[in-house]
């Protein structure tokens, strides 16, 4: 359908600045959610502070007919409605784009660019006009923005009428007069401005069979379909929106509609620490549980990832990665756990790690983490990050297959224990290295003290050299075995370069458009997404089958990279890292500046 | 229990209890404590409680952290799983299991490094979410196992086995559990096996979190003259404020409890804690009451024991959370997932 599409039509990027706690996220989810009512690919993208009122917050729509939606650098228009970032949010308009700001109160003169065209809307005069109450005003000059919109792109005005009528759905007042600064805004615009923009939407149908979802609610799901009864968590940006809509979830679909008792519990934790104690706990007691957390957590929780690793206890661990080190910016997007989750605790370990790279795998890969940490009894980590998992993406609606049913490893029965002459916890391995473990409660004979000090494959304590290395050996034949039933990479092949890329997670949209832009500039480049961790052997042969191998990750220090270089023997000079790390999510223009300025510098080929 | 193994022999005249099980059924491991150790002293009283009770040995489960009091759970009930886990992180670690299996008893096994430094916070949080188990201080003021470092809870003046005097003031584990709304406190001594079996007895029965401090010298590096752990000197100071029995249920002796009884309550299931002896005054269900008449002996230098406060009727944190009977580790997979119906009707919302 999209051949008979005009140029700029439904391929542009917005940005909206605004002051956070000014109620501007909702007007702009609107619109957002109106375009991808409208069949057109769509992202939304919120860059904002760790704050609750009063700092810049931006957000970013990008339409793209072709499905690339990955974050736009090259703004069409600019909604300015914060007088604090004028300047900066001016200056990033596309020479020939366009600035709509408030006009209610002039414009300083040493803002006005020639090569831009400005849109003045005096929408707070037009909200305290006709609106009584303060707070409403307020509100209300975002919704007329939004009517503004409609009317430059031509958003279709009953999608955003029905959207409005779900939201204050048994709320008529508010309803009516969000209406009304729908209206006022885009009556203003027809009045004043020539409507539609020559960049515009028009109706496509490429929204069939896909939602709109962030990846945290997504992740929830999964845990839900997972069958994880339980889950503790300690607050913390980006990741309490995970636990928050696993609460919602499980109210709606836990309680026991015999007795109205909850077959779930949640507790908030007094920290990190306690929260993965209380997931150990759980699953050590045959619970399936999980805890969400960002990199300040995992850091936490480094000491008790060591003791279920060693300990052999499975359990799940939802990492939202936000930007560290430290503190770092709580607010904004980063791959930087990686090394941190793939050896987390002191001693050898290693663990099992998945990367979604958009909602709908966090759906199936949460699902995923849990068989994997009980076929395996030990943690797995699912790293998100919080591009996907607080904003809005679109994605093909989620499926389930009734005949799932959890693979709980292997856990010995009352009837498997009277089979055996004597149960010991650390022997009798399966192919998979995985020896049988037993619950308690379930039958005396299957007694025996867990511990994370040293202990021998009978389970009892040790400290004689042999007996230790026995176990930990087998724990890293156990490890490199997960390998095979971790997902496997995701590889395009057919471009038969000497090039390859190789990316990670959110990176995967926009690494997809910078290999079709640079394939038309004759950069040819095969694809492979890691997805799993440890490596699938796949892995290996693509960087050897490739004379140069372009690594791009969000983090400063290259830590995908270092962990390809550590865990296969491909030369390092072979890897090449293309890094974004400023806490915004990547966009296709990083990675494609990135792998020309490689390519014209030489390194690639002759370094 | 003494550092000595014993003949798997059973004298044929060993009482049993109503499981027919006899107390070398309660036994584990042979103790590696060093000899006299105050521990293996409680750990005789656990073992007494818990065929007392005829406790089904695996139906209990034996939690604890990183020290010499961490190390016990191993000297008992070989039949119950144990988690010895990591430093300070058994309160945790066991709010977890009993969140994920409510039919399961829980002991959790501690000392004053593991509880009132490293683990506090997590003991403080177990407490106030009221985690149905035994939680044992095994207290001796000292960190034995890294030799001889003062805990936590060692005594402004006290001195270390060098001769040098602790600074700090100590944290009382007792006046902490009362002030943040522990409904079982107790406090023992180890060589009083007399007074700290009735009170494990009654802390098994108990609805919520039975926190129980049990005075417990360090043989190797506590027990000299200057120590206020010691045995001399806990002998010389314990005052046993209350005497207290606990009646199962449906037991003859329930009509057995006279008028004289100073109190009585009954726990959730029904037994009676029947208290047999307390001071003029003293109401061990009065949290404000236990608390100044603590205040008020400590300060005079006594160590106040015994059963000190309950409070039977403060929600644990199942009842609190309204979970279901069915343990959740038990939850069969068809109650957990709504299934593929409810997910398509749900991804209506997401458009």
């Amino acid at each position: 359908m999209h051949e008979q599409l005009r140029p700029g039509v439904n391929d542009f990027a917005i940005k909206l600045a605004n002051v956070n706690g000014t109620g501007s996220a909702s007007a702009n989810g609107l619109i957002m959610q109106a375009i991808f009512r409208m069949g057109i690919p769509v992202s939304g993208k919120n860059l904002f502070p760790s704050n609750i009122q009063g700092l810049p917050t931006w957000y970013e729509i990008r339409v793209n007919r072709s499905g690339y939606t990955a974050r736009s650098l090259d703004y069409d228009l600019m909604v300015a409605m914060n007088a604090q970032t004028y300047r900066q949010d001016i200056r990033e308009v596309r020479q020939g784009g366009y600035v709509l700001y408030d006009s209610s109160w002039p414009l300083d003169r040493n803002l006005y660019r020639d090569d831009v065209n400005f849109l003045p809307i005096p929408l707070a005069q037009m909200m305290n006009e006709k609106f009584a109450d303060a707070r409403q005003r307020i509100l209300l000059k975002n919704i007329a923005y939004a009517g503004a919109l409609v009317a430059l792109l031509d958003i279709d005005l009953p999608i955003v009428e029905e959207l409005l009528a779900e939201t204050f759905a048994g709320k008529a007042a508010l309803r009516e007069s969000n209406r009304q600064a729908l209206h006022m805004g885009r009556d203003y615009a027809r009045e004043h401005f020539s409507c539609p923009l020559d960049f515009h939407l028009a109706k496509m149908n490429a929204n069939d069979g896909k939602i709109l979802i962030d990846g945290n609610t997504a992740t929830a799901l999964g845990c839900l379909y997972a069958g994880a009864s339980f889950a503790a968590w300690y607050p913390i940006t980006p990741a309490t929106s995970v636990m928050d809509a696993f609460r919602g979830f499980c109210e709606k679909y836990r309680k026991d509609p015999e007795t109205g008792r909850n077959n779930f519990l949640i507790l908030q934790a007094e920290d990190e620490l306690a929260a993965i104690g209380m997931v150990i706990g759980a699953c050590w007691n045959g619970a399936r549980a999980f805890t969400s957390t960002s990199g300040p957590g995992i850091s936490l929780m480094n000491e008790l990832i060591g003791l279920a690793y060693y300990s052999e206890i499975p359990a799940v661990i939802i990492d939202v990665q936000r930007v560290g080190p430290s503190t770092g910016m709580p607010t904004r997007t980063q791959q930087g756990d990686l090394l941190e989750c793939a050896y987390a605790s002191h001693g050898d370990t290693r663990h099992i790690l998945l990367f979604p790279a958009n909602p709908a795998e966090c759906f199936d890969f949460a699902v995923q983490s849990f068989d994997l940490a009980e076929r395996f009894q030990t943690p797995v980590m699912m790293l998100s990050d919080l591009d996907i998992g607080m904003n809005d993406w679109v994605v093909p609606r989620l499926k389930w297959d009734d005949s799932y049913r959890p693979d709980r490893g292997r856990v010995l029965s009352a009837e498997d224990l009277k089979d055996i002459p004597k149960f010991h916890r650390y022997s009798d391995e399966d192919q998979y290295y995985v020896p049988p473990r037993t619950l308690p409660g379930v039958d005396p004979k299957g007694a025996y003290v867990t511990r994370g000090s040293g202990h021998n494959k009978f389970g009892g304590y040790t400290e004689t050299p042999s007996e230790y290395q026995e176990v930990v050996d087998r724990l890293a034949h156990k490890q490199k075995a997960a390998a095979e039933l971790a997902p496997r990479p995701e590889i395009q092949n057919g471009a038969g370069s000497k090039y390859g890329v190789i990316t990670i997670g959110s990176c995967d949209i926009a690494v997809r458009e910078a290999v079709e832009l640079l394939a038309g500039r004759d950069i040819p480049l095969d694809y492979l997404r890691i997805r799993g961790f440890p490596f699938h052997r796949s892995v290996e042969e693509f960087l050897y089958a490739h004379e140069v191998t372009f690594i791009v990750e969000q983090n400063r220090d290259a830590q995908l990279r270092s962990l390809l270089t550590l865990e296969t023997c491909v030369p390092k000079e072979r890897l090449r890292s293309v890094l974004a790390y400023g806490g915004f999510p990547l966009s296709a223009r990083n990675v494609v500046e990135g792998i020309v300025n490689h390519l014209e510098a030489g390194h690639a080929v002759h370094r | 229990m003494p550092s000595i193994a014993k003949p798997l022999a059973r004298h044929p005249a060993l009482k049993q209890n109503e499981l027919g099980l006899t107390i070398r059924d309660y036994e584990g491991s042979m103790s590696t404590l060093c000899a006299g150790c105050g521990h293996d002293s409680i750990t005789a009283a656990i073992v007494r409680a818990l065929w007392e009770i005829s406790m089904q040995p695996h139906m209990l489960a034996k939690m604890s952290g990183i020290g010499c009091s961490s190390k016990t759970p191993a000297y008992f009930v070989n039949g119950a799983h144990g988690f010895n886990s990591a430093h300070g992180r058994m309160p945790a670690i066991t709010t977890g299991a009993a969140a994920a299996n409510r039919e399961l008893t829980y002991i959790g096994v501690s000392g004053d490094g593991d509880s009132l430094s490293i683990g506090i916070g997590h003991m403080c949080h177990a407490i106030r979410r009221n985690v149905r188990m035994v939680y044992i201080i095994e207290n001796n003021g000292v960190y034995g196992l890294t030799k001889g470092q003062f805990s936590a809870s060692a005594d402004v003046g006290s001195k270390s086995k060098r001769g040098e005097p602790n600074q700090f003031a100590p944290i009382d584990p007792v006046m902490l559990a009362l002030s943040i709304g522990a409904t079982f406190v107790a406090r023992s001594f180890s060589g009083d096996k007399e007074q700290l079996v009735p009170i494990l007895k009654a802390a098994f029965r108990h609805r919520g979190m039975a926190l129980i401090d049990v005075i417990s010298p360090c043989v190797t590096f506590n027990d000299h003259t200057g120590s206020t752990k010691s045995y001399l000197y806990t002998r010389k100071h314990a005052v046993s404020a209350t005497d207290a029995d606990l009646v199962p249920p449906a037991s003859e002796i329930v009509a057995n409890i006279s008028a004289q009884d100073v109190t009585a309550v009954t726990l959730h299931d029904g037994s009676i804690l029947r208290f047999r002896s307390v001071p003029e005054g003293y109401d061990p269900t009065d949290r404000v009451k236990v608390t100044s008449y603590l205040q008020q002996r400590q300060q005079k230098g006594e160590i106040i024991t015994g059963l000190l406060f309950v409070n039977e009727h403060v929600p644990d944190m199942h009842e609190m959370n309204n979970t279901s009977d069915t343990p959740l580790a038990r939850m069969p997979y068809e109650k957990l997932c709504p299934g593929s119906a409810a997910l398509e009707q749900l991804q209506e919302e997401f458009r």
